[in-house]
């Protein structure tokens, strides 16, 4: 039996995939179990594996752990990613909270029905630059460390990493207005572990296509 | 200068009711400032007082936090209702994540419209009493009896309460097909501190009206309908 965390979720980014970016960044290997169709969802449903019979679910130390804050909250501390007293932690807190928040709007637009996608896109992409970019551009200006928290890696760091790829790929120029956030791209990018997860063959999904969505919403719905 | 935390937000419930419920149970001592018009919003913005530009915001220990989760969190560690250990820590915000998701159900309630009202009523009941009721039910019989984690009151404790007391307000007869957790309710609400809180004249806020509802929306500039999620 492997003593890796095992991933249950679809083979896509959806609620899971920042649990695969601190599992990597952390360099901890870890299996995953996808959910292709109904049934599958429905077979762990029926076994008791899901507390609230939703995924992401992560078995990891004895647990089977549900809910994407519970899961990512216990991976941060037990990697220490987590800042180093309580104060850091509310700032990390803060930080990670509004990404969650932007990580939504961005994971959301790729499923949307054709005529939702223009309203989405301008609300999601002022948000990005209007609300979140600034937020995190002024943390590092104003205290022109390598790293948003406690000037050591926390979970805030490759989350807001996480974001900033996810940004991207919807506006390529979407750091244009933001060069502390550019030189945190490179910087963080750079990191062995994640430097080996941003290479082709990681265990990183990449951006849903639009004709996999029928089938995922299939599976859930 | 009062080192009581110090609540910004409307007056009424929101996203601001869990923080009032765990500073209440923690036994601490709070204050609060009522949003009622749209210049004391701009006024908070203005002077960088809201990290996204978003409330509930709560002046503690010399930081401005935002984001209810982090408030929650950071109360519930320094207040010692966050378990003994990393594993007691993760069943905690796994069945915190389970009552918020409930919540987050109601939340937007008094925002529709009649009918959508209706319709809310009847999947709020449904989740309730399908998916979330019951997992609170095994998680006492599996490592309780008298609490979620560890046998010792937690932030957990706090939030299954808030959420039971919501849905009720929703179908009185809720619980009735949950004796545990009718028990849990009577347990829980006994509790010296979460007792006073539920008395009148306490901080508690009442079930939104459509007076929070219009000031909400005047102060947000939140003109859109809104539909349930």
């Amino acid at each position: 039996m492997s003593g890796k965390p095992r991933l249950h979720y679809y083979n896509g980014r959806g609620r899971m995939e920042t649990i695969r970016w601190l599992l990597a960044a952390a360099g901890v290997e870890f299996e995953e179990s996808y959910l292709e169709k109904k049934e599958d969802l429905t077979k762990l449903q029926k076994d008791g594996s899901l507390l609230f019979q939703q995924v992401p679910m992560v078995e990891i130390d004895g647990m089977k752990l549900v809910q994407t804050r519970a899961i990512a909250n216990y991976i941060a501390t037990k990697y220490n990613l987590y800042g180093k007293d309580l104060k850091e932690r509310a700032l990390i807190d803060m930080y990670v909270e509004g990404m969650f928040d932007l990580n939504e709007l961005l994971m959301k637009h790729g499923y949307l029905p054709a005529n939702e996608k223009e309203q989405h896109f301008a609300n999601m992409m002022d948000k990005t630059e209007n609300r979140y970019f600034p937020v995190f551009e002024k943390v590092l200006k104003d205290h022109g460390k390598d790293f948003l928290v406690g000037n050591q890696l926390s979970r805030a760091d490759i989350q807001l990493l996480e974001i900033i790829l996810m940004a991207e790929e919807w506006k390529p120029d979407v750091l244009a207005k933001f060069p502390l956030l550019q030189s945190f791209k490179a910087r963080i990018s750079n990191i062995p572990t994640i430097k080996k997860f941003l290479q082709p063959g990681s265990q990183r999904k990449p951006l849903v296509r639009e004709e996999e969505v029928p089938k995922v919403i299939k599976i859930f719905y | 200068m009062s080192t009581k935390p110090k609540l910004y937000y409307f007056a009424g419930r929101g996203k601001m009711e869990s923080i009032r419920w765990l500073l209440a149970a923690a036994g601490v001592e709070f204050e609060e400032e009522f949003l009622e018009t749209r210049d004391q919003y701009e006024k908070l913005l203005q002077d960088g007082s809201l990290l996204f530009q978003q409330v509930p915001m709560v002046e503690i220990d010399g930081m401005k936090m935002v984001q209810t989760r982090a408030i929650l969190s950071y109360i519930a560690a320094k207040y010692n209702l966050y378990g003994k250990d990393l594993k007691e820590r993760a069943l905690i915000d796994m069945y915190v994540g389970g009552t918020d998701d409930l919540m987050g159900f109601i939340l937007m309630f008094p925002f529709l419209s009649a009918e959508d009202k209706e319709k809310q009523r009847a999947i709020i009941v449904q989740k309730a009493t399908s998916r979330y009721f019951p997992a609170y039910v095994k998680v006492l019989k599996d490592h309780g009896p008298d609490f979620l984690v560890g046998n010792n009151f937690s932030w957990a404790d706090v939030h299954l309460l808030e959420a039971i007391l919501m849905v009720e307000e929703k179908k009185a007869d809720v619980l009735s097909g949950f004796p545990q957790l009718q028990a849990f309710k009577v347990r829980i609400s006994s509790i010296p501190t979460i007792k006073k809180f539920l008395e009148p004249g306490s901080q508690r806020k009442p079930v939104p009206d459509d007076k929070y509802v219009e000031t909400v929306r005047r102060v947000l500039r939140m003109y859109y309908d809104v539909k349930a999620n």
